[in-house]
């Protein structure tokens, strides 16, 4: 076990490291000059020249790179153009709203898509089924701050039940931050309860084919359990891998999504990088979001363990 | 399938002519969802393409006495802050949105096909290849095209390309995953020690069995495309604005959607429409190529 485990950790580092080199040869590659944007309008060339030197961007790619890895690896993302302040820093601030909004979503989004997919694969090629598919398109197919206005006008403009920006923190208490997040969290979670109840029919479909599935019911389990106990256990593993997958999608909705709402999180920060070309917030943003994803597929890889005992490391 | 089916050699010569005749009707009954899909599609492709007679205004006509009006015989989309015309910016607006959505799965398509076969083929390059994807992939496809944006700078040709790079190793992966299986097929065995060359095996063999999940994946790369490119013109780093797209028309709606909700509502609407169409354009094509669907 501890030997796989230390076999996948090992696995994922040059996807890291490749990650990085992607992320950082974009910065290196992008035109203008970081130094002159420091310097201000009023800068002399010596001034600008100073600057560059000082930060290093005279030297040529390999060297930046080392150097710049080298700082990544103790936690130093580098220094954004805009604010002069740390872009780990900065990152560490907006963290929260984030995580908050995304963690939420996944557990919501489980919560409401496993039992969907369960119900639409034993109710196969009914009106239920087939209603709950064509959501599912539905969830596919409305980008994601379509269904944030949407939802906003229907239950936050018109009925005035939620509130419709910003956000509490969680040491603000349990009620207003969930109050908070109600609508960016069903926003995000649209398409990912698409996804995730999708892929839950189409392997249930396949599982309840199967011959132990009769030996259940032929043993006199009940359907709840035949379902739930038998039929999703065997499931379990495609299913979490998607949810792994779809982590992609729910970065992606958080981003847009905090633009919606006016949630003061990474996906604002992000945006209003791009609109400062502040590139060394971008790439640390880039690289954070890219490692988070990596980490939640390993762990997703090591929990199969966990849901099909005939896995064994 | 007809219920009485014949066998033997004849069956296939005289079966194909009668399943290839295309009746409206029973198609429709059949793939109502695909038959939805196209016809929204087409929808799509008339805006776009009759855009010209279609608009009312000038999509980039400002008026400074006409700014944000509600929705009227006049102006049948309102107006926005600018006093434009919502309904003429919505229709010019398919332009970018197909260019993007078409032109992403074209070259995203040919590029992944061409990487997928190198890496299928070649022991040498297949590692270094699939690292450099499944780097690639690591990065949320949203963020790594926000990065290219940043990079190249805001135009619908480098939407068009920053998206493509995000949705090839998709398809480079599909394909190398068919060469891998297809290499061990006995008939591939046998064509390649019969001396076939690797591009007549390819042509022959490869190609016919990797064309019909490749173009079911072509289909929901184009909807995914016409998605990151609306998100990417919401948050300012997508089509600029003087170029309409469904995207940066609702970013010039987006302060003040509570009280003039029209300037986002309407680009929402036929935005979701078009995605829509080519899901369910892309789920029909799947269930079509699929012999196990077949009943």
């Amino acid at each position: 076990m501890i030997k796989y485990i230390l076999q996948r950790l090992l696995a994922t580092v040059p996807v890291v490291v490749i990650v990085a080199l992607i992320v950082f040869s974009l910065l290196f590659l992008t035109p203008g000059d970081p130094a002159a944007v420091m310097a201000g309008d009023q800068a002399t060339p010596e001034q600008i020249a100073q600057i560059r030197e000082s930060l290093g961007l005279d030297q040529p790619f390999l060297p930046r790179l080392l150097s710049w890895f080298g700082a990544v690896l103790q936690g130093d993302l580098g220094t954004s153009i805009f604010t002069g302040q740390p872009v780990t820093k900065m990152i560490l601030e907006r963290i929260g709203p984030t995580f908050s909004l995304m963690l939420v979503t996944l557990v919501f989004a489980v919560i409401v898509a496993v039992p969907v997919g369960v119900i639409a694969a034993y109710r196969h090629n009914t009106l239920l089924d087939n209603a709950i598919m064509a959501a599912a398109v539905l969830g596919f197919s409305v980008p994601v701050f379509v269904l944030g206005y949407l939802l906003a006008w229907l239950l936050a403009s018109n009925a005035q039940l939620l509130p419709v920006q910003g956000y509490r923190p969680l040491s603000d208490g349990v009620g207003p931050w969930l109050r908070h997040l109600v609508l960016p969290v069903l926003t995000v979670s649209g398409v990912y309860i698409a996804l995730i109840a999708r892929i839950t029919r189409t392997t249930m479909l396949e599982v309840l084919s199967q011959d132990y599935i009769r030996t259940a019911r032929a043993k006199g389990a009940s359907e709840r359990a035949v379902l739930f106990v038998h039929a999703l256990r065997n499931a379990s593993v495609q299913v979490v891998t998607v949810v792994g997958l779809g982590v992609a999608l729910l970065i992606g909705g958080a981003v847009v999504t905090e633009t919606v709402f006016s949630i003061p999180g990474l996906g604002r920060l992000t945006v209003d990088a791009i609109l400062q070309r502040d590139y060394p917030v971008i790439q640390g943003i880039i690289l954070l979001f890219s490692f988070v994803y990596v980490l939640v597929n390993l762990l997703v890889d090591l929990s199969y363990v966990l849901f099909d005992p005939r896995i064994r490391y | 399938m007809t219920p009485m089916q014949k066998t033997g050699p004849d069956a296939a010569l005289s079966a194909a002519p009668a399943s290839k005749r295309l009746r409206p009707g029973r198609f429709l009954r059949r793939w109502p969802a695909l038959s939805l899909g196209l016809v929204l599609l087409a929808l799509a492709c008339v805006m776009a393409v009759f855009a010209p007679l279609l608009a009312t205004h000038d999509p980039q006509a400002l008026d400074a006495t006409q700014r944000l009006k509600p929705p009227s015989a006049e102006a049948w989309f309102g107006t926005d802050m600018m006093g434009r015309d919502v309904y003429s910016r919505v229709i010019y607006g398919a332009r970018v949105s197909l260019v993007v959505g078409f032109g992403v799965a074209v070259l995203a398509t040919a590029a992944g096909m061409a990487i997928g076969l190198v890496a299928g083929f070649s022991r040498l390059l297949d590692s270094i290849i699939m690292r450099i994807m499944d780097g690639l992939m690591a990065i949320p496809s949203i963020l790594l095209a926000i990065a290219f944006m940043a990079m190249l700078g805001s135009s619908v040709v480098n939407v068009i390309v920053a998206v493509t790079i995000s949705e090839i190793p998709r398809v480079a992966r599909l394909v190398r995953s068919t060469v891998l299986s297809l290499r061990e097929q006995t008939y591939v065995e046998a064509a390649i020690t019969s001396g076939a060359s690797t591009l007549r095996i390819i042509w022959r063999h490869i190609l016919p069995n990797a064309m019909p999940p490749v173009l079911v994946q072509a289909t929901y790369i184009c909807a995914s495309a016409m998605v990151i490119e609306a998100i990417l013109s919401f948050i300012g780093a997508g089509t600029p604005p003087d170029i309409p797209s469904w995207g940066n028309i609702m970013t010039e709606g987006r302060a003040l959607w509570q009280v003039k909700p029209h300037i986002v509502a309407f680009p929402a609407v036929v935005l979701s429409l078009t995605v829509l169409a080519v899901n369910l354009v892309g789920d029909g094509l799947r269930d079509m190529l699929d012999p196990r669907r077949k009943s």
